[in-house]
């Protein structure tokens, strides 16, 4: 095995850039490790192979995409080790991190450990979800952004929150119109008393506006639903809605959802660190302090990861983690690391306090998360549908999630909960009467992303022989 | 405070069988479980219902075991009939494999035994070598020297086991209560109240199905049970194909398609973390014996804590101080599942064990101890 | 169900997507082929056999699972293509060769 790093850092979004580029400037040895084959992450995505080679995709995409690319290159530029294709699936607190890298595992180890896996969308379980031709705002954004890749013919975009407009926008300046988009939620009185707050970060509302605007001048419908149901036997064909008590049907191609995102958590979890749950953001947060220090001595965690922050506040979250990791590891005093995050932290804070007015008005409705139609899928992986799941709770007095799991398989697929969990913890809450904060959550283990058997009889590491027969 | 027949205290797979047992006769159990997160070694069960490694130097438990694996099909079908929920029962026998000749002449001279020592019930088992076995289980790889087989094992889903019990229980009138973990016993011959979860329950019988927990609970009632953890570790594979026909020691496919690997012992206390160190040594010992794993995916480990007595063996008995209470704590929670339902229900109602399990009396640590 | 924009480079990498001979832009990952060349659904379940397809395309959904170079259950999304590469559906559960 190679020698200690300094720090690991696990995610090449902006806050594991941000991270990074801090970490060299304060000269801690820094290795990080990037599942995608490019830095960026998700908002980022493909940014650099775009700008050398699509730029005027570049400009269609808007200008935050843009700004993107100051940050990658200056990660790109600092004395780092970056590791990208690589899938991290276990990481001990301790200090080793297990990953598979050109279908190779490997180990390493670090003295601290910063966590920035991101955000990922927050399922939506709709009627019909699962059929081929439904996919996430975020997809629909990642192989535009990527690939130059558009959907053909009909299709709509349904939930709620910024990146719909934002993805039907940038989808209609390049000349492919949605067929219409569909809102589920929008609480424009829960979100008034946050407005102040958002108007403190800049330039938010009148991007917002902007996109309203854009849309309706290239007479794209929005309609205000109700009611939503994907309709296919084996891809989508139709989205049946109600809208203004009327219901309607358009045919369609292709679905893109979106409901909001929320952490990309089972990194967090499988490291067994102390976790709340955040009822306006409705998920679990890890518990952190101002630096984004972790309830584990040994873990940082920034970004989206840590409770939903947005590009901006997940770059400033990475420099300042960073920076605690340095006092943590005696490469920089505490006054001299107080000085250099002292901007970033105000900054942050006002990108903070834009978030609630955000996460009200797109706080989704119960019946976008838990969903009322017993046949809807809640576990893609295993086909768990939300009528058993119901039915367990109420018929046989199920308590959590790890009950659940192990009576129906809800989330024992490939996927680990990632798509099942919140549903599942929300909808036994829902059953119980219960906060959510009573009902808990999945125990995940390693491994976090798959591993052959091939792998693991072949780690690096010492054998067992007395704990298994040989 | 409400009154029951019996009150169960563990909603793993040995309270539930017994609770579900008792619900069964026609009597009112109430089964008493902690939160969505405890021990819970149920969850962590590998499945096999398992009788060739079982019982050496101890008829006993032989017996005790293979009557269990004997009643096991008819068991899963009421369970079915009762629930509509499949145990995923299967009985082709099962096997051990070995991967030296030292290994399969130990394992001979095991299975020999265990013959001997079976007396009348009459323990069959054969040898098997490469070639045989290969014709029995064609994705063995060439490192298998062979294997010893018997016809009366096989393996259940212990998850779906667990699901059918709970609800058979439910349908029989039986009560569950979760959340309540046992605050206060207040106990006299035939007469018990328990405070749990905030609630008071009563009844004349009392069983200790709780695993780890009834170290402390059989002390409030007059019973010294000496279990203490014993972790395993797991591997979980993504599902695939039918590829293992037949169930082994240290891996059996599930009726879903994955393949479960496992067979370790550690003395980890109260830690049922996974350990790569393990992990690895079960992937190599898996790979090995079945070569095609290489490239298959894992989508789960896990690590589970045993509840096990000193000597391995079942711990049954009634509090002598306390009589009405009984403790019912093993480590193949499977399969027993099926005596523990049919016998040890009744003999918690009928207030006595009979003779055949005086074995797994407590009283047998104190012999030892004298000696 | 997926068309490239115009802008796009001219230079391709050849793939084989159920057995299609076909170029997609460098960069592509094997999902993203699918969405551009492949039918509507590019796997059937391990638990019913109904079909599905790409959902999140970052990973975390385990919808693109595909046969790539002749392995099975692979992430499609987060394989990047290279020259020749066969990219298959995934039905079902996985087959083992013995």
């Amino acid at each position: 095995m190679s020698a200690v790093h300094d720090l690991a850092i696990i995610g090449a979004g902006p806050a594991g850039m941000a991270a990074a580029v801090m970490a060299a400037e304060l000269r801690l040895s820094t290795v990080v490790l990037d599942e995608q084959p490019e830095p960026g992450g998700q908002i980022y995505r493909g940014i650099e192979r775009l700008a050398a080679t699509r730029s005027r995709h570049l400009e269609l995409l808007g200008p935050d995409y843009a700004l993107g690319l100051e940050l990658t290159r200056a990660f790109r530029a600092s004395s780092i080790e970056y590791l990208s294709g690589t899938q991290v699936w276990q990481v001990e607190p301790a200090g080793r991190i297990f990953y598979r890298r050109n279908d190779v595992a490997g180990i390493l180890q670090a003295k601290k450990i910063l966590i920035a896996p991101g955000a990922m969308e927050r399922p939506m379980p709709v009627p019909g979800w699962t059929l081929p031709g439904v996919l996430t705002c975020g997809a629909g954004q990642t192989v535009l952004k990527a690939n130059g890749l558009a959907p053909k013919g009909r299709f709509v975009l349904a939930g709620c929150g910024p990146l719909l407009l934002l993805l039907a926008a940038q989808l209609t300046r390049c000349g492919i119109k949605p067929t219409a988009i569909l809102q589920t939620t929008f609480n424009r009185w829960a979100a008034a008393p946050h407005l102040l707050g958002f108007l403190g970060a800049p330039g938010y509302l009148i991007k917002g506006l902007g996109l309203l605007r854009e849309l309706k001048a290239a007479g794209i419908p929005i309609h205000n639903v109700s009611r939503f149901a994907i309709k296919g036997d084996t891809q989508a064909r139709a989205v049946e809605f109600v809208c203004n008590g009327a219901a309607r049907t358009i045919e369609v191609d292709t679905v893109f959802l979106h409901q909001g995102v929320v952490p990309n958590s089972n990194l967090a979890w499988s490291l067994n660190l102390d976790h709340r749950w955040d009822d306006v953001q409705r998920c679990y947060h890890p518990k952190l302090d101002a630096w984004g220090r972790a309830s584990n001595a040994a873990v940082l965690v920034a970004g989206d990861a840590g409770g939903i922050v947005g590009a901006k506040g997940a770059e400033f979250m990475g420099l300042i983690a960073a920076a605690a990791a340095a006092v943590d590891l005696g490469k920089v005093g505490a006054e001299q690391a107080e000085e250099r995050t002292r901007d970033a932290k105000t900054a942050l804070n006002k990108q903070r306090a834009a978030r609630p007015f955000l996460d009200h008005l797109y706080r989704p409705e119960q019946r976008w998360i838990a969903p009322p139609e017993p046949d809807t899928i809640v576990c893609r992986c295993e086909e768990v549908r939300a009528g058993e799941i119901r039915r367990l709770v109420t018929e046989q007095n199920c308590p959590g999630p790890n009950q659940l799991k192990s009576f129906v398989r809800c989330g024992m697929g490939p996927c680990q909960g990632r798509l099942c969990g919140l549903t599942a913890v929300e909808m036994i809450a829902e059953s119980r009467g219960v906060p959510v904060s009573e009902v808990g959550y999945y125990r995940i283990r390693p491994p976090i992303k798959p591993v052959t058997i091939g792998d693991l009889a072949t780690l690096d590491v010492p054998e067992r022989s007395d704990a298994v027969h040989m | 405070m409400a009154d029951f027949d019996a009150i169960v205290i563990g909603g793993g797979l040995v309270g539930t069988a017994v609770a579900y047992g008792i619900a069964r006769l026609g009597r009112r159990p109430v089964l008493l479980d902690e939160g969505d997160i405890a021990h819970r070694a149920s969850r962590g069960n590998f499945g096999l219902v398992w009788v060739q490694s079982k019982g050496i130097g101890v008829p006993e438990y032989q017996r005790w075991t293979r009557q269990s694996s004997d009643t096991w099909a008819d068991f899963s079908k009421e369970l079915l009939e009762e629930t509509g929920i499949g145990t995923g029962h299967e009985r082709p026998g099962g096997v051990t494999i070995c991967l030296s000749e030292e290994e399969l002449d130990k394992r001979r001279r095991l299975m020999e035994q265990l013959h001997i020592e079976a007396g009348e019930t009459n323990f069959d088992y054969e040898i098997l070598r490469h070639a045989e076995l290969k014709k029995m289980l064609p994705a063995i790889g060439p490192d298998v020297v062979g294997a010893s087989y018997t016809r009366y094992d096989g393996h259940a889903n212990p998850l779906f086991t667990m699901r059918a019990l709970h609800a058979a229980l439910l349908k029989h009138g039986g009560t569950y209560v979760p959340n309540a973990r046992v605050e206060s016993i207040q106990a006299a011959p035939n007469h018990f109240v328990i405070n749990a979860g905030g609630q008071s329950f009563a009844a004349p019988r009392l069983v200790l199905g709780a695993g780890l927990g009834n170290k402390a609970l059989g002390e409030m009632v007059g019973l010294d049970v000496p279990v203490r953890p014993v972790r395993g570790q797991i591997i979980v594979t993504e599902r695939l194909q039918p590829v293992l026909p037949i169930p082994t020691l240290m891996m059996r496919q599930t009726v879903e398609g994955t393949i479960m690997i496992g067979e370790s012992r550690e003395e980890s206390g109260f830690d049922d973390t996974t350990s790569p160190e393990v992990i690895h040594t079960l992937a190599q010992r898996a790979v090995k014996s079945f070569p095609f794993l290489k490239n298959v995916r894992i989508v789960r480990t896990w690590g589970a804590l045993r509840v096990m007595a000193p000597d391995g063996l079942p711990i049954y008995e009634q509090s002598s101080e306390f009589p009405g209470a009984f403790v019912c704590t093993c480590h193949s929670g499977v399969t027993l599942a099926a005596s523990h339902a049919r016998y040890y229900a009744q003999y918690v109602m009928d207030g006595a064990l009979p003779a055949e399990l005086a074995r797994f009396s407590t009283k047998r640590f104190d012999v030892r101890a004298a000696a | 169900m997926f068309a490239l924009l115009p802008d796009n480079p001219s230079e391709r990498i050849t793939v084989h997507v159920d057995g299609n001979t076909v170029g997609v832009p460098p960069g592509f990952t094997a999902a993203a082929a699918m969405l551009l060349h492949g039918a509507s659904s590019t796997r059937t379940t391990p638990v019913t056999g109904e079909p599905r397809a790409p959902y999140c395309m970052m990973g975390v959904c385990f919808e693109c699972l595909m046969q790539i170079d002749g392995e099975p259950n692979q992430q499609g999304c987060l394989v990047t293509v290279v020259e020749g590469m066969r990219i298959e559906r995934q039905l079902g559960k996985c087959k083992v060769d013995e």
